[in-house]
């Protein structure tokens, strides 16, 4: 009961804090609904017992990566004129018109009853579980990652650098 | 009674809401911004099928997946910077100098 109430409150935020990212004009805009979604998406993985995802993604994604796309959007500081005009054409609306009976079409597919979700142990997606996953047999993707950090570090800097040296 | 199918599809409706996102925009930033929401909707897919299987396995798989995407902001972002300061514009379709 509980589960329906927060999994249709919270994916239907989602949803719509998606359309509004694809939908603004003002790249600020789009970061701020972008930020919602993903708290939306931290409050489905823990329905989905994720515990430990979801504070990442509320750390990782919501915390540093919105934050890195915030400073660039006001680093920049696009004019209205640069951010360019709305255009209302036909083939806009078309295309809605199209995507709502394609929606419409795939979700007529869907037939009979939902499966439940299983019961899960106890420590199903606590940090401990974790742990134990990427320390020990995921250990090499771990390492593996930490180095394409490192690249990505190297790499932005030089990028974005004016001058290297 | 909530399913993994209501998971799986609201994982599609986030992706192709990404998909949109990047084909309909111009502008580099939602371009990013976009992927971003491509990649979490990917997430929760994973996270769905592992809830399902009642195995964390795929737990690392989606903890890779934010570590990529974090990357990627970071690069893409510094792109971004680059381009802006050499051509004064975001718009993607104005930066074509490799299109022969």
């Amino acid at each position: 009961m509980w589960e329906a109430i927060f999994f249709w409150g919270f994916g239907g935020l989602a949803a719509a804090l998606a359309v509004l990212v694809i939908a603004m004009k003002n790249p600020i805009h789009s970061a701020v609904a972008l930020i919602g979604n993903m708290f939306c998406l931290a409050a489905l993985f823990a329905l989905l017992d994720a515990h430990f995802l979801a504070a990442i993604q509320v750390l990782v994604y919501a915390g540093a990566i919105m934050v890195l796309f915030m400073f660039v959007i006001m680093l920049l500081n696009l004019k209205a004129e640069e951010l360019g005009r709305s255009r209302r054409t036909l083939a806009k609306g078309l295309g809605l018109v199209l995507l709502a009976w394609v929606a419409v079409r795939f979700l007529a597919e869907f037939k009979g009853e939902a499966l439940a979700l299983p019961a899960v142990t106890e420590d199903y997606g606590t940090i401990e579980s974790i742990g134990r996953l990427i320390f020990g047999p995921q250990i090499l993707p771990f390492e593996v990652a930490s180095v394409l950090l490192l690249a990505a570090i190297l790499g932005a800097v030089t990028i974005a650098k004016k001058r290297l040296w | 009674m909530i399913g993994v199918h209501h998971y799986l599809i609201l994982s599609v409706v986030l992706f192709a809401l990404g998909v949109a996102g990047v084909l309909v925009r111009r502008n580099a930033l939602i371009l990013l911004m976009s992927i971003e929401l491509m990649l979490n909707a990917a997430n929760l897919a994973i996270l769905a099928f592992a809830r399902s299987m009642g195995d964390a396995t795929g737990h690392g798989l989606a903890l890779f997946v934010m570590v990529v995407a974090a990357a990627e902001a970071a690069v893409g972002l510094a792109l971004v910077l680059a381009i802006f300061r050499h051509r004064q514009t975001v718009n993607v379709d104005e930066v074509r100098s490799l299109e022969g």
